[in-house]
């Protein structure tokens, strides 16, 4: 296991979430789940984030927002999509204002549905992004050798 | 002073302090993640965290940050290296202002709005501790006769003695050097209570990294000023000095968990406060009982 996956820094973005899912994500920080504990930091800063946290639905005043977070993360870097808005606009999908999930601004690696989603399917999705991240960084490594 | 001890300090300072400070920083998690009911991250966390910030790409904003943070790094290790040589304790007070000063160059450069105010903040993060740091060396010299801190092994007793008012003021500006909250005003490792990040919002990889250790080298430089107060020609005081440095730390760990940030204006006006009486009245009375 490489370093990438033992210290994910993660920012969390709350497109057009309706907090549910915000609340769940910072839950995961708490004494309860204690992510600290795999090294996971909130950084509230997207050049030193790894993982990019995304909860709720994409709409048009918004898009550009995550496209810049995205845009402004350091490689190697991954998406988590943190809840079913997030996953595919869900309750929401049907709004006059909502473009859908987050995969349509930015492309996601991995998708953690649930509403709310649970911080046990938070966890889950960080770690599967940490196998992600880690082939990024390899694949990362491999580039910066042969250029 | 002469260049050769320094120079073999400054060489193992550079090697041998960003391994205890690493040590000294993933403890510092663990037991604030204690004092809040968590578990808290591995020990070596810290150390994790810089290899990963090594592995990432190389990104900068104005693109002489790097170097801004690589002479930072330089001067951190040369002022450790000062110090535990034996060397002149008020040079390497002036040689880690230096460091800091650089550091702010670099949050500078950047002209990102959000550094510029991290950056302002560290500006006078400085100007609140650096009197106490002066006075605290002025103390130093009344109550050991010189400012080389290997003179202290040729007293009978420790420097501590003459200094209580000057250690305590030192203290309280302890946790401004370390950026610690209440006055972690400039960069703080809680992103809750952070303007973006402060200083190091344009930092990213190799950078960002150096700032870490930095940090690591500079809490081990400045416990070792904690502990230089209880040396003395027992050479079983460097135990003591130890355990005291270590017992601050601690001190550290448990205000930076159990204070609010306060405002800048309270930071500078409570560290001059502290400054004047604890160092004024120190100096009046060492006057009084050595000269």
């Amino acid at each position: 296991m490489g370093f990438a996956s033992k210290s994910p820094w993660v920012i969390h973005y709350d497109a057009s979430s309706c907090n549910g899912c915000d609340i769940e994500v910072l839950a995961a920080l708490c004494p309860g789940f204690d992510v600290e504990r795999f090294g996971i930091i909130n950084t509230g800063n997207p050049k030193h984030a790894d993982i990019f946290l995304v909860t709720g639905s994409v709409n048009e005043r918004n898009i550009s927002v995550v496209k810049q977070i995205y845009d402004q993360m350091v490689e190697p870097k991954v998406v988590v999509a943190c809840g079913t808005c997030a996953c595919s606009g869900g309750i929401f999908h049907d709004c006059y204002n909502v473009i859908g999930g987050v995969d349509k601004a930015i492309p996601v690696d991995v998708y953690a549905p649930g509403c709310a989603v649970r911080p046990e399917a938070i966890i889950d999705g960080v770690v599967q992004a940490l196998g992600i991240l880690e082939e990024k960084s390899k694949a990362l490594k491999a580039s910066k050798r042969g250029a | 002073m002469s260049f050769i001890p320094v120079l073999i300090g400054t060489v193992a300072f550079a090697v041998l302090a960003p391994i205890l400070g690493c040590l000294l920083a993933g403890l510092d998690r663990i037991i604030s993640a204690r004092m809040q009911g968590r578990v808290g991250p591995p020990l070596l966390q810290p150390y994790y965290d810089v290899r990963k910030l090594i592995e990432k790409d190389d990104v900068t904003v104005s693109g002489v940050d790097g170097i801004y943070m690589t002479a930072a790094l330089v001067f951190t290790a040369f002022a450790g290296g000062i110090f535990f040589s034996g060397g002149n304790l008020l040079m390497s007070a002036f040689v880690i202002t230096m460091a800091a000063l650089l550091f702010i160059m670099a949050a500078f450069s950047s002209r990102s709005p959000y550094a510029e105010v991290g950056a302002s903040r560290e500006t006078l993060q400085v100007m609140s501790y650096e009197p106490m740091v002066l006075l605290m060396a002025v103390c130093f010299y009344m109550a050991a006769g010189s400012f080389m801190v290997g003179d202290v092994f040729q007293r009978n007793v420790p420097v501590i003695v003459y200094t209580v008012p000057a250690f305590v003021g030192f203290l309280f500006i302890l946790t401004i050097k370390l950026r610690k909250s209440p006055f972690d005003i400039s960069t703080s490792h809680h992103a809750h209570q952070e303007i973006v990040r402060g200083t190091t919002t344009e930092m990213s990889g190799k950078t960002l990294a150096k700032t870490e250790v930095m940090h690591w080298c500079e809490t081990v430089l400045f416990l070792g000023w904690t502990g230089m107060f209880f040396l003395w020609s027992n050479p079983g005081s460097i135990v003591i000095a130890v355990i005291a440095a270590l017992a601050a730390w601690f001190l550290e760990i448990f205000i930076d968990n159990n204070f609010a940030r306060v405002k800048w204006q309270a930071m500078l006006k409570w560290a001059w406060v502290v400054a004047l009486v604890a160092g004024g009245i120190n100096i009046v009375v060492l006057m009084g009982v050595v000269f």
